[in-house]
């Protein structure tokens, strides 16, 4: 007889096989990261259930039994290799199997080449990710199986990790897409980042089996395996317990069953965990930080019988829904504080509704609305002013300290900061897809210990070695906490350090902080939460400073909303929905392809009972005012237009595919005239769309490079699926020299990706794809070297040829930067002539493919801003002394941007970092420092395969707001 | 007390006054090379101190005054440093620092830089920073790098080739647990005399050194018993550093592994190859071409005095950097030159070739150019050699060593099935 325990990051699951091999008892239950006591009484009902239990080997397995299992002394088998043992003894004969844990995704190829792929410390797509894509729609799991069986369409969702997807979720919630819709797309979703993440260029066929929990319990996420691999794999019997029986299998020694019993209750770790500062001393402590912060309060009023004006604000925000109603003097008459899930408009609906029924001949004098779901209540409603976030926090700081210098709110998704300087808005820090652990990270996490929020935040005030967990993301975050745990720290410790990594999070992470005086000493803190004293008190420690934080913390948006309506004159009637019309209030939701051009955005269209109509989803004017985009100041749309330009001219020595990606963006002008003199048919692989990432995604073997770099497999695949059979991409350690910089490489991705492609996409092993190093930055060298490289394909090809050749390359490529100057200085003098403001838009080439930059150009052109590039200004910049090594041509152009438009009053710049570019680690830093040191606000946008806009809209119509006050 | 001096650019000089009163603080690496080579500037007139501080604090220090998102090696070196100066040791007034450079297009060349950035946040600006390089970068009047001094330095890294390597073969076997270590202490402290008087680096003492070193290793009474054998590579900080791989050689000793890290010669050949590549590949100055092959055909000379003495004691030497170049050829270009380049794709096939095919590839989070050579090529080199059974671990000051383990686990348990599958068929001679 033998047992297998498989730990796992939720669950234990426990198999007890007799000496067939069959199983004879199995358990599956929650743990709740209380490991050790669980392991205690599972092997204590074992003995009680099966006969002669107790002289059974026993061996542990799962991700988080590792520990345990060597503390114990008990065998440990890692969990992989005991899934692929258990597959090999029950279903003999399978290829692959697909395995899904809580926060594990694997795959095992079996057959042909003995392979196992687990996911990196960066892959979400996995049980703990569903878990929280379903609390976030408000339903089980079970619920959210049956939701995406009714799927009509699906939308491209990021699931890299639960906060990127969450951001692509909310935006569809709060435009009202259907769940059913946002069911099917998460578990696409997970089914593209499993295939992708881990089958790397591996193709997946033959006999396929389906392990785990979530692919057990969830029908629907079977069938998505099934459609995306075009095969039809099986779930067989016991397939939640696979790694526990190969555990079992693995076992070979008995064990001391009461003495290990005894010693796994026992087992408290070693107490070895790095911990902080108690958050308070004593109780005393503590009463005098809350009656310190019960002062901040405002005046209240009881809203029935109320006569007079009054104002209504509303913040409909990612997880929660704030609604409020003021007086003329500013009293609070009524508050609201509801949890948002999924679609804001009922919640609102019934917000009005109550306000009405408390105070029917309420006069409303005015109303606004602000937070992710904006557009769409101020549309259904027919609310006066729709505000961005961060003006209506201001707005409400003002008023609790008029010489605030620094606001802090952390919300259920977002963390929003801002410096204020000379009172208007200066610099705004929003977090970051990778750098949150903002209150929901909280509530989920207390909730998997088995808390509500409230109890959990309070155990963690009197902690005595608040766990020291860093201030990393919530991926990484789980595990040290379970890592905490198995050192002995208790929940209270727990609970206190979560706190602490939130804020701490905040302040290395969003605001990249070293000392509380860069911030200011005047601080107003928000949101829902600092509501939660841990966290309040944390802060105050990290920063070294009392702070003050409004009683009505989590209500400051809609506070400020309404104070901003209020500001707007009082002497009018707000244009909001009456009873009466509530009562008649209608909400159709409807899904359509905008279809007028490439990008296809998915539209939702809202219909309301009037007739009135709302679109959301679009990422331009285009579907409503029927009108392409306007070039004429947008210079993305200018590069494009110049790249397209570069068409296939019949040639006799036939055709050669470029790939468009990373630096080609830049190189096509030059490698297009080359080769299309020496009698190249030169064929694109063309501007990106939605098609070409997944044509190439299953052939990447590093998930966590930059969304560019993955796009080129399949700009790649598509040359090679049009029939091409020579594709030129060559390696460039070195770019051209400028002359702005010290030195002029390009950066190790650009420079060697046709490396990665070579040696990872089996499809270029049947063509020819020249790779060579190729030196452009020596021009008189140039000719004679890539002959030789040339002559290894072609052996006719003569010196003379690539001479003259080359002599056109070179004359093309610097007549393509000179266009695009030209263009830079018309726009500029276009824009100043008309008196609008203008941005530069700036990051490398290729962020000009719509597919990376996401349209982000065209947004800004919507609110009526010039935008230029920063390869457009760069070359007016004489070489300049940096604080880093300036040794990167397209760099270098960057800080060289930065600084022309230091003194340029109506220019601002906003720089795309593509997420995983491990230079703008660098150059972010530098840029920044150039623009803040002339009074500049420095704006950046975190850009990865996320297609919705939201929390690039509030940055840019911020830094507008900030700019125009 | 020593005057501040700036360059035109504003840089704090490290002056020749600075020289006598101030003493270097040098991060750690890889420790046996660095303690015997911290005598080469006792020797030179430098008063130094080797940083041996660890634990999670110097990371939390390193995030509080370094971007985020820059790689974890400066994060590590960087957050040493500061703590160090915070630590009330050293008269901060009479401390500087030094660093290494390596150039190149990778975002190392840069760490000096935000140290420096680093230093201001932390209100150390009048701390002067040494860079350590063989480019000509960044000279200060109290410190120059002149050719005996390099010669000594590159003694110093083949000596801790050696006893690394010896090391690493003798100590799983050995019968009286720690006699190993002894022994390379006693090396190390033998060598650091040597070199506090100006010893031990000609032709003629290195070739004697070398045989007495090893020589002595083989004296040491071991049991073979067949383990698994892993090579560990990647990015030089973390593939060196305890402190960068959560002491993942101690991991893999505990797990009875035998472990082989390839040395640092290698990477100075490789850097120096660099630049004849360079102009191979794209053309330059013969000047340049002739200077970079006499340093790289005197750095082979010492390589090869290594591998000649290893393998006279029976020990299996490393393979000499000639072949494991040869390796590579068609896998990748010689051209990818950044961070580690090919030669970090040349030493998973030389491992796997010398029955090493179990290996941790390391790498920073985010490492740029190991989404190249490193996890980019394992499909490549297992297409070559399918022995290779590769494992890449990514380190951060957010991973949890947790998973990384259980990830290093899972390699093992192929490589524990691979070698009882090869004592069942006789292989033994080739893994075990």
């Amino acid at each position: 007889m033998r047992i297998g325990l498989d730990i796992g990051s939720t669950t234990i699951k426990c198999v007890v096989l007799d000496d067939g091999n069959k199983i004879i008892y199995s358990s599956y239950e929650r743990h709740y990261s209380q490991i050790t006591q669980k392991i205690g009484e599972i092997l204590s009902k074992v003995r009680l259930n099966v006969k002669g239990a107790d002289k059974a080997c026993v061996a542990l397995s799962g991700s988080a039994g590792m520990g345990v299992a060597e503390s114990c002394d008990l065998d440990f088998v890692q969990e992989v290799y005991a899934t692929r043992v258990a597959v090999n003894t029950f279903i003999p004969g399978t290829d692959v199997v697909i395995e899904l844990g809580g926060e594990d995704a694997k795959i095992l190829f079996l057959s042909g080449g003995m392979e196992v792929r687990m996911n990196g410390t960066c892959a979400g797509g996995t049980g703990a990710f569903i878990d929280q894509m379903a609390t976030l729609l408000g339903v089980d799991i079970e619920e959210f199986n049956a939701l995406a069986q009714q799927y009509e369409k699906t939308y491209t969702i990021a699931s890299r990790c639960g906060v990127f997807a969450k951001t692509d979720i909310q935006p569809l919630l709060n435009q009202g897409a259907r769940k059913s819709d946002i069911a099917e797309s998460i578990f696409a979703a997970v089914v593209n980042q499993t295939v992708s993440g881990l089958a790397q260029g591996r193709e997946i066929e033959g006999s396929v089996v389906y392990l785990g929990g979530p692919l057990t319990f969830m029908a629907e996420l079977r069938r998505q395996f099934d459609k995306v691999l075009g095969t039809k794999g099986t779930c067989p019997e016991n397939s939640l317990y696979f790694v526990a029986m190969g555990a079992a299998l693995c076992a070979d020694n008995t064990i001391d069953f009461t003495g290990v019993i005894n010693k796994v209750t026992k087992y408290t770790g070693s107490g070895n965990f790095a911990f902080n500062q108690p958050l308070f001393k004593d109780k005393k402590e503590y009463n005098d930080f809350v009656s310190r912060h019960s002062r901040a309060n405002i005046k209240g009023k009881d809203i029935s019988g109320y006569k007079g004006k009054a104002f209504i604000g509303i913040d409909a925000g990612s997880t929660t829904v704030k609604g409020v109603v003021i007086s003329e003097n500013k009293e609070l008459l009524f508050s609201k504080y509801l949890s948002n899930s999924g679609n804001p408009v009922p919640i609102i609906k019934s917000f009005l509704e109550e306000v009405y029924k408390k105070c029917p001949k309420i006069d409303i004098a005015g109303s606004a609305v602000t937070g992710y779901g904006e557009e769409i209540v101020k549309n259904a409603f027919c609310i006066d002013y729709g505000i961005v976030e961060t003006v209506a926090h201001f707005t409400a700081a003002k008023d609790f300290m008029p010489d605030v210098e620094f606001i802090i709110d952390i919300g259920g998704q977002d963390i929003k900061c801002f410096k204020i300087h000379n009172g208007a808005i200066d610099n705004i820090f929003l977090n970051e897809a990778c750098s949150s652990g903002c209150g929901s990270f909280l509530q989920t996490f207390a909730n998997a210990l088995g808390y509500s929020i409230e109890d959990f935040a309070n155990k963690g005030l009197f902690a005595k070695h608040p766990v020291d967990l860093g201030s990393r993301c919530t991926v990484f975050m789980n595990s040290s906490v379970k890592q905490a745990q198995k050192d002995g720290a208790t929940i209270e410790d727990i609970s206190a350090g979560l706190s602490l990594s939130v804020v701490k999070n905040a302040l290395y992470k969003v605001i990249r902080t070293s000392s509380p005086d860069q911030l200011g000493r005047r601080i107003v803190v928000q949101g829902g939460t600092f509501l939660n004293n841990a966290v309040l008190r944390a802060f105050e420690m990290e920063m070294g400073t009392d702070v003050v934080r409004p009683v009505i913390s989590g209500l400051m948006g809609a506070y400020g909303a309404a104070l901003y309506a209020m500001s707007r004159g009082s002497d009018k009637k707000s244009s909001i929905l009456d009873l009466k019309a509530l009562s008649d209030f209608k909400h159709e939701i409807k899904v359509a392809n905008c279809g007028m051009c490439q990008n296809n955005c998915r539209l939702t269209i809202n219909t309301f009972a009037d007739g009135r109509r709302f679109i959301a989803g679009n990422r331009c004017e285009r579907p409503i005012t029927k009108k392409a985009p306007a070039t004429d100041k947008n210079i993305y749309e200018y590069k494009l237009q110049l790249l397209r330009g570069y068409m296939p001219k019949e040639g006799e020595r036939g055709r050669l595919g470029l790939p468009m990606g990373l630096n080609m963006y830049e190189m096509l002008p030059f490698w297009y005239t080359l080769f299309t003199h020496l009698g190249f048919e030169v064929v694109t692989s063309g501007i990106s769309d939605k098609k070409v990432y997944a044509k190439g995604n299953k052939t990447i073997p590093s998930d966590t490079i930059c969304f560019p770099a993955k796009l080129v497999h399949g700009h790649v695949q598509k040359l090679i699926d049009a029939g091409i059979e020579t594709i030129f991409y060559p390696c460039m350690s070195y770019n051209f020299d400028e002359g702005i910089s010290e030195n002029h490489y390009n950066c190790p991705v650009v420079a060697y990706y046709p490396e990665v492609i070579g040696a990872n996409m089996s499809s270029v092993q049947k063509i020819t794809l020249i790779k060579d190093y190729v030196g452009i930055h020596r021009r008189k060298d140039f000719p004679k070297k890539f002959t030789e490289i040339l002559r290894k394909y072609f052996p006719d090809i003569t010196s003379r040829e690539v001479k003259q050749a080359s002599d056109a390359a070179y004359k093309e490529y610097e007549a393509h930067l000179e266009r695009i100057r030209k263009k830079g200085a018309e726009i500029i003098a276009k824009a100043e002539e008309e008196g609008c403001p203008i941005f530069v838009l700036s990051g490398r080439p290729y962020h000009v493919d719509p597919e990376i930059n996401h349209g982000i150009d065209r947004m800004i052109t919507g609110f009526g801003v010039a935008v230029v590039s920063e390869d457009s200004i760069s070359s007016h910049v004489e070489k300049f002394p940096t604080t880093v090594l300036n040794q990167w041509t397209y760099h270098a152009r960057l800080y060289a941007a930065a600084r022309y438009i230091a003194d340029k009053k109506n220019m601002n710049l906003v720089q795309l970092v593509s997420f995983g570019c491990g230079v703008d680690a660098i150059t972010t830093d530098e840029v920044r420092d150039i623009l803040e040191r002339e009074g500049k606000i420095y704006t950046q946008i975190k850009i990865d395969e996320i297609t919705n806009l939201g929390a690039v809209k509030i940055r840019i119509r911020s830094l507008l707001a900030a700019l125009g006050e | 007390m020593a005057k501040l001096q700036y360059d035109k650019n504003g840089r704090l000089l490290f002056t020749k006054e600075m020289k006598d009163e101030y003493t270097i603080l040098l991060p750690m690496m890889a420790p046996i090379h660095f303690h015997i080579l911290q005598n080469v500037f006792t020797h030179y007139g430098y008063k130094t101190v080797l940083l041996d501080t660890k634990g999670p604090e110097i990371a939390q220090v390193g995030l509080k005054y370094v971007h985020n998102d820059t790689c974890y090696p400066a994060l590590l070196v960087i957050g040493q440093l500061i703590q160090a100066l915070q630590s009330g040791k050293y008269d901060t007034n009479k401390v500087a620092l030094m660093i290494t450079q390596s150039g190149g297009g990778c975002r190392a060349s840069n760490y000096i830089h935000l140290l420096r950035k680093a230093l201001v946040k932390a209100g150390f600006e009048r701390v002067p920073v040494i860079s350590l390089n063989l480019s000509g970068l960044e000279s200060n009047p109290g410190f120059s790098l002149t050719i005996p001094m390099i010669r000594r330095l590159l003694a110093g890294l083949v000596y801790g080739d050696e006893l690394m390597l010896l090391r690493n073969q003798i100590q799983p076997y050995e019968l009286a647990l720690g006699e190993t270590q002894r022994l390379v202490e006693k090396w190390i402290s033998t060598l650091s005399d040597q070199f506090a008087s100006g010893k031990g680096f000609t032709a003629g003492e290195i070739d004697k050194n070398m045989n007495e070193i090893a020589q002595s290793f083989s004296e040491i009474k071991i049991k073979r018993i067949p383990k698994v054998k892993v090579g560990i590579v990647g990015e030089i900080y973390v593939k060196y550093a305890a402190l960068g791989n959560n002491d993942l050689e101690a991991f893999l000793a505990h797990q009875g592994c035998e472990v082989n890290l390839p040395g640092i010669i290698g990477f100075m050949l490789f850097k120096v190859d660099n630049r004849i590549e360079d102009i191979k590949l794209y053309g330059g100055s013969s000047i340049k071409y002739n200077i970079a092959t006499m340093l790289f055909n005197y750095i082979t000379k010492l390589e090869a005095s290594l591998i000649k003495a290893v393998a006279a004691h029976g020990f299996q030497a490393p393979s000499s950097y000639a072949h494991t170049k040869s390796l590579v050829d068609g896998v990748i270009g010689f051209g990818s030159k950044m961070g580690e380049g090919w030669l970090l794709t040349a030493e998973m096939l030389e491992l796997t070739e010398a029955g090493y095919g179990n290996i941790v590839c390391t790498q920073p989070f985010g490492c740029l150019p190991n989404h190249i050579n490193g996890k980019g090529m394992i499909r490549r080199i297992k297409a070559v050699d399918s022995r290779a059974n590769i494992v890449a671990i990514d380190y951060d000051p957010g991973a949890p060593r947790v998973n990384q383990e259980n990830r290093i686990k899972l390699m093992l348990a192929v490589a524990r099935e691979n070698l009882e599958n090869d004592i069942k068929t006789g292989g033994e001679s080739k893994t075990a």
